[in-house]
């Protein structure tokens, strides 16, 4: 990472924290409660951001991978994996706030019955195997091709987790965005978008911090190593 | 618990979650800290010891 890039983290952290303050402000006080769902509804505006910043970081991760095996560039390697990383720490995020809606919404903290839970789960589950793959090899070229072959292929399940709502039609969880568009009111679509632009930031200024510090933390090691 | 108790609850841990891994960076920027202080040692330790005993460098170049 460039001297220049590690620079803007601050502001942008500043950045994510105004857009974080006004998302809570807009979704807990501001935009009308839900006729349907009641107040349980407001979860939804931290919900689905962060379940959205979770598939982003699984597609960062593979893309990562993809130009490791492409362009051989070892730095792709520590990028893949930081954004893996990020994405399962979103991952559970999403697993456990969606439970939280469920259980105020449906009375139950998991369904089985339901594809897109269980789908996300795999998905969740398959990207905590990486992890098990990678600290299983030495650290190395093999390690960084394994873990990019692994991750391109984690990212099919992105899209089938993704539409599952879609492709089924007897589910109970909620369908937001359709063919016609967001079905919500403009306030809440708005809520919406700043709550989304505020965690996809903080999961970008996380990603950039988590990889200065493993950046510099190789470069120490190195520079001991270099030291007789 | 009520809907408004589950909504913050949601809440809650999302804002845990950010809170621990601050905590977890700022354990590795300490930890890094002090692995640069102890390389920065080490540098000072051998340069100090070059300077005080320059005697194979003078005989490299006697050979040469």
């Amino acid at each position: 990472m460039s001297t220049s890039a590690i620079r803007s983290v601050p502001g942008l952290a500043l950045l994510t924290a105004g857009l974080m303050g006004s998302a809570l402000v807009l979704a807990l006080i501001v935009v009308p409660e839900d006729a349907d769902q009641g107040i349980s509804q407001r979860i939804f505006y931290i919900h689905v951001p962060i379940a959205l910043t979770a598939y982003f970081c699984f597609g960062l991760g593979a893309w990562k991978a993809l130009l490791l095996l492409w362009r051989g560039e070892e730095r792709h390697d520590l990028e893949s994996y930081v954004a893996i990383h990020q994405g399962t720490i979103f991952g559970a995020l999403t697993l456990i706030t969606g439970s939280i809606w469920a259980k105020a919404s449906w009375g139950r903290w998991w369904l089985w019955s339901e594809d897109q839970l269980v789908l996300f789960l795999v998905l969740f589950l398959f990207y905590c195997a990486y992890f098990m793959l990678r600290f299983s090899l030495e650290d190395g070229p093999r390690r960084a091709r394994s873990s990019a072959v692994y991750a391109l292929f984690g990212v099919v399940l992105i899209p089938v987790s993704f539409l599952a709502i879609r492709l089924a039609e007897d589910l109970i969880h909620p369908t937001v965005f359709t063919r016609d568009g967001p079905q919500m009111s403009g306030s809440m679509f708005a809520t919406f978008c700043v709550a989304w632009g505020a965690v996809t930031l903080l999961a970008y200024v996380l990603y950039r911090v988590e990889l200065a510090g493993k950046r510099l933390d190789a470069d120490l090691r190195d520079l001991r190593e270099a030291l007789p | 618990m009520s809907q408004g108790q589950y909504v913050a609850a949601a809440y809650g841990v999302v804002f845990a979650f950010v809170l621990v891994y601050v905590a977890i960076i700022a354990a590795k920027l300490v930890r890094l800290q002090r692995e640069t202080a102890e390389l920065l040692e080490l540098v000072r330790r051998k340069d100090a010891a070059t300077r005080r005993d320059p005697a194979p460098v003078v005989e490299a170049r006697s050979e040469a």
